[in-house]
């Protein structure tokens, strides 16, 4: 199971929380894929509260966090 | 010393003094940036330098502290200064009326011992972070974008803003949302303590680590970069 924590913006039509089935290969990049979320709008992306990458393969149990980007002034 | 009474003994008197001899640069005078120099004149930090090469326009009424019915059409950086006068007119404001780049950045951000980022689009953030990184002077990140906002301070070689802004995203979510009156001056608060903390060596600082502020579901994250 993969936990899928939203932030922000990125909650709009969405819950806060998503569970995926975990599989061999499953990636964040598949997860926003399937969320209908653009590349561009995920700005801080962390696997269980550290850095990541989209394209890094998950683990099982693992947690995805994923917050929209903030650039206004 | 008056002016001061209320930073004590919050700050002590020797650290009040030593406010007046700092020089902060802020990159940006509207929403964010205004409110920012408003904060550090207040406290009597004695030299700012306010970057803005824009005018103020109508659509800046709502959030920018700096604007009023009667400034609409003349420069921000400008009406920092003469606002700082009627404020606190111990303190310095060197305006500089200047798109804020590659170019010019280096001259104008040399001797300041902190930079402030209150500017408005992601591109010109990476411009100062790498300025701010050569020049080896800190700097206090701050964006908003709608109900939502994030801090962080970035020391020479943290480069915090590539974990922010990872696939170097040219927008964020304020191209939408928009930016009311609020986040501008909560984000900005937060920009003061930390420069506040950067310049006296004190307290914990955001280093390494951004505040994402969510006022809608009232959440405050702080996440390790």
């Amino acid at each position: 199971m993969i936990k899928v924590k939203l932030f922000a913006t990125l909650r709009e039509g969405r819950q806060k929380e998503v569970v995926f089935d975990y599989f061999d290969g499953i990636t964040g990049k598949y997860i926003i894929d399937m969320l209908d979320i653009k590349e561009d709008d995920v700005a801080i992306y962390l696997i269980n509260g550290i850095d990541g990458k989209i394209n890094d393969k998950l683990k099982d149990g693992d947690v995805v966090s994923i917050f929209p980007p903030v650039g206004g002034g | 010393m008056g002016r001061y009474d209320r930073n004590m003994n919050m700050l002590s008197r020797e650290e009040n003094e030593r406010l007046r001899n700092f020089k902060v640069c802020v990159v940006g005078c509207g929403g964010l940036g205004g409110y920012v120099i408003e904060m550090l004149g207040r406290l009597g930090i004695g030299y700012i330098t306010a970057v803005d090469m824009d005018v103020f326009e109508e659509t800046n009424l709502n959030r920018q502290i700096l604007s009023n019915v009667n400034v609409i059409g003349k420069y921000k950086a400008m009406e920092a200064k003469e606002r700082m006068k009627l404020v606190n007119p111990d303190v310095f404001i060197n305006p500089v009326v200047e798109k804020f780049d590659i170019e010019n950045g280096e001259r104008i951000l040399k001797g300041h011992d902190l930079a402030v980022d209150a500017l408005d689009n992601i591109e010109t953030r990476f411009v100062l972070q790498d300025i701010c990184e050569k020049l080896n002077i800190p700097l206090v990140h701050g964006a908003i974008g709608g109900w939502f906002g994030q801090v962080t301070t970035i020391f020479p070689g943290d480069r915090a803003l590539d974990v922010l802004y990872k696939q170097k995203v040219k927008k964020g979510i304020e191209k939408e949302l928009g930016n009311p009156s609020f986040t501008p001056a909560l984000v900005a608060s937060i920009q003061v303590s930390e420069v506040l903390k950067v310049l006296l060596n004190r307290g914990e600082v955001l280093r390494k680590e951004v505040l994402y502020i969510d006022t809608y579901s009232q959440e405050y994250h702080k996440i390790k970069l």
